[in-house]
């Protein structure tokens, strides 16, 4: 799967770096602005409030 | 055939490395981001107070109670010297990222009835991490723009996560018309699960006018900074 990735990147070495690490960047970034705030709500230990459920 | 074995693989680590980035999210992102709103609010409800704005008659209250803001301080001495956090109005999550959580149907601070707050215990800021070490007879202090309400706790009680009761007007006696200003906190418990909750009840004791100052049981707490 990366071997593909980078495969498939263009240009030169330098660049095909600077163009993985941006990718890196974006990904963790949605992972820490979407992904996991959305994943948090099923968390346990959130559940602070009592409710008549 | 080698391929899709290494592209498996790849794949199970990269699931791997995603678990730990939530682990660290959750442990350490959302405390630092739950600190800086908690002081964004902080900061927005002291210049509040310092600089209120010109309002119109009936515009008075308007403020105090709008979903998501802060209106309120509480200051528990019990949970540490310095240890204050911003009432919002809410207890949803967004909401209890930013302080502890007013529940909207309960009364305020200092009101006739039961002023109930939520709080987390665990990550997103944790206020109420440490809330098992407040005990009958410790103080928990509401601050609002004109006043302090000194409650003093009565007792803590483990429940079920279904325990309404607690924000009766009266906790377990719904038809009851209050006479008594009441305090209920409630959060997790244990501190990483949800079975259960832990609930700190208290009454009000004391209230006075800001001008005056804040409480001999805050003497201690906000004689050195209490940003």
């Amino acid at each position: 799967m990366y071997a593909w990735i980078w495969r498939h990147l263009p240009g030169p070495l330098p660049v095909r770096a600077l163009i993985s690490l941006a990718l890196v960047v974006v990904v963790i970034g949605l992972l820490f602005t979407e992904v996991f705030p959305w994943a948090e709500k099923s968390l346990p230990f959130l559940q602070v409030t009592v409710n008549d459920q | 055939m080698r391929g899709a074995v290494r592209g498996f693989g790849e794949l199970l680590i990269t699931a791997g490395v995603v678990v730990l980035l939530f682990v660290a999210y959750e442990l350490a992102w959302t405390n630092y981001e739950a600190d800086r709103q908690t002081h964004r609010v902080t900061d927005t409800l002291r210049e509040q107070w310092a600089h209120p704005r010109v309002t119109g008659p009936g515009d008075i209250g308007s403020s105090k109670f709008v979903k998501g803001k802060g209106f309120a301080f509480l200051h528990i001495p019990a949970l540490g010297r310095h240890w204050s956090s911003p009432v919002v109005q809410g207890v949803s999550l967004p909401d209890l990222a930013r302080g502890v959580g007013h529940y909207p149907e309960t009364a305020g601070p200092g009101e006739v009835g039961n002023f109930a707050v939520a709080g987390h215990r665990a990550t997103n800021g944790e206020p109420f991490a440490y809330l098992d070490k407040v005990h009958k007879g410790d103080y928990v202090v509401a601050e609002t723009q004109t006043k302090w309400f000194t409650y003093v706790v009565d007792r803590t009680k483990i429940v079920s996560p279904s325990a309404f009761w607690v924000l009766d007007p009266v906790p377990g006696h719904p038809e009851v018309a209050p006479t008594q200003r009441l305090l209920t906190l409630t959060t997790c418990n244990p501190r990483w699960a949800s079975y259960q909750r832990l609930i700190v009840f208290g009454h009000l004791v004391a209230s006075r006018d800001k001008s005056a100052g804040p409480p001999i049981v805050l003497h201690r707490s906000l004689a050195k900074g209490n940003a």
